[in-house]
């Protein structure tokens, strides 16, 4: 199952050339989605908006090479190892589920379009798929209903739901349609058996999942680190949002202009370790 | 004027929710962010703007310390023990800063211990005193604190 391509049996039923197709009307698809989901929220309207906004409030301008540094950080930080997150659950929730995804999408186009014959794009396609049904399986059913999380049942189901839940049964659908394949109780995709049908639900999710962008939030893959990049920017220009700057407590001139700062904690204060988070939020 | 929340800042982690003492911060069912669900039962006691590890949340200051379109924001640094205020008036140029300890000893140390303490006798538990009064409250050998005491007058006027 592992090392087969679960896509070579169904170029009986569907030619290679409709398959590419069906994956560049996907990629249309999430762009148009993407466009529709900005000029509808004005979203590139505000996020101008904001930027002028912070430009304004700048202390100093950031160059261009300091820039591509936050850039890197962004990528470092927000993009590879979603840091954003304040619960680890939900971090590696994320992870699992983010990289399953490029796994994923990174397999399926590589197998369709032939770029490469080699078991290694079908075992990442089956590893990306398994990732996703992990990560997306542990939020959907224990960190999503738990009260510190969101309190919802794992059966009610919001708008909000429709990115995570078509990803989770595209993954889901993915992987049992390529089990029915290889031990072949199913019949083939061209049989019109259980293996036909798990393919029909899995292009049915696939298609639901890359034609609904403009309402579900799989748009935030772009702009997530563009927001993050803006922020990190308006900390680098000294604006800061209009959040006071992040003194430090041992410089002489922190104590000359703050003399409290020395008097009641002394010149170079110990690290306070967390305070209110040393217990995660979990009482609603 | 009461908080609000940032959408875009928000990531539904859940501080505000856990410290409002008037339990109007919730998490919406639907975008999974923070909201003041009750605006008018806000007293602006800055806890949730306090807590919020994103800066997600604000509040608009009273225009007796700050004429209206400025810009208060506040950043609690536990690690620190800190807590550090900006207020900017709306023409941009009075830029105000204040940076103020909120604890002298890390997170959860220096608490009397209770439990190590001996068990009060009768004649204390009789008494109409409170544990450790007067000790506690006069914190002057026993006897009151007076401005005597303290070498110090009444004097008249307002003089703070």
């Amino acid at each position: 199952m592992f090392n087969t391509n679960p896509f070579d049996a169904v170029t009986a039923l569907i030619s290679t050339d409709i398959q590419q197709g069906y994956i560049i009307l996907m990629a249309v698809l999430v762009f148009l989605g993407t466009v529709l989901d900005m000029m509808h929220k004005k979203s590139a309207k505000y996020f101008s908006l904001d930027t002028e906004k912070n430009n304004k409030n700048a202390k100093r301008s950031v160059g261009a090479g300091e820039k591509a540094g936050l850039a890197v950080a962004v990528a470092a930080n927000e993009i590879l190892t979603s840091a954003e997150f304040c619960s680890t659950k939900r971090r590696l929730s994320h992870m699992l589920t983010m990289y399953g995804f490029i796994l994923f999408v990174g397999a399926t186009a590589t197998m369709i379009f032939g770029w490469s014959t080699d078991a290694l794009a079908a075992q990442l396609w089956h590893i990306g798929a398994a990732m996703l049904c992990v990560g997306g399986y542990w939020f959907w059913f224990f960190i999503r209903v738990d009260v510190a999380a969101e309190g919802t049942k794992w059966y009610h189901l919001v708008k909000a739901d429709m990115f995570i839940l078509s990803l989770l049964l595209t993954a889901t659908f993915g992987l049992l349609w390529s089990y029915l394949q290889s031990t072949g109780n199913g019949g083939a995709v061209a049989d019109m058996g259980w293996t036909t049908l798990f393919f029909v639900l899995f292009i049915i999710s696939n298609t639901f999942l890359f034609s609904t962008v403009m309402w579900s939030k799989f748009a935030h893959m772009f702009f997530k680190p563009a927001a993050a990049l803006q922020k990190r920017v308006a900390h680098a220009d000294g604006g800061a949002l209009n959040l006071p700057q992040d003194f430090d407590l041992s410089s002489p001139e922190v104590h000359a202009k703050f003399p409290d700062i020395p008097e009641y904690m002394g010149k170079n204060p110990v690290d306070m370790g967390p305070g209110i988070r040393r217990e995660p939020p979990n009482h609603y | 004027m009461p908080t609000f929340v940032y959408m875009t800042r928000c990531d539904g982690c859940g501080q505000c929710v856990d410290i409002c003492p008037s339990d109007i911060m919730h998490i919406d069912k639907t975008l999974r962010r923070a909201y003041n669900i009750e605006p008018n039962m806000c007293w602006e006691c800055y806890s949730c703007v306090k807590a919020c590890p994103h800066h997600a949340i604000d509040v608009r200051g009273y225009a007796d310390f700050a004429p209206l379109g400025h810009s208060v924001r506040v950043h609690r640094d536990e690690e620190k023990g800190t807590i550090a205020w900006r207020i900017k008036f709306r023409n941009g140029k009075k830029d105000m800063e204040l940076l103020a300890p909120i604890t002298t000893k890390p997170w959860g140390e220096g608490h009397y211990d209770l439990a190590s303490a001996p068990a009060p006798t009768k004649e204390v538990v009789d008494t109409e005193l409170l544990y450790n009064e007067p000790k506690y409250v006069a914190m002057n050998d026993n006897a009151l604190m007076t401005l005597e005491s303290n070498g110090l007058e009444m004097k008249e006027g307002v003089y703070y």
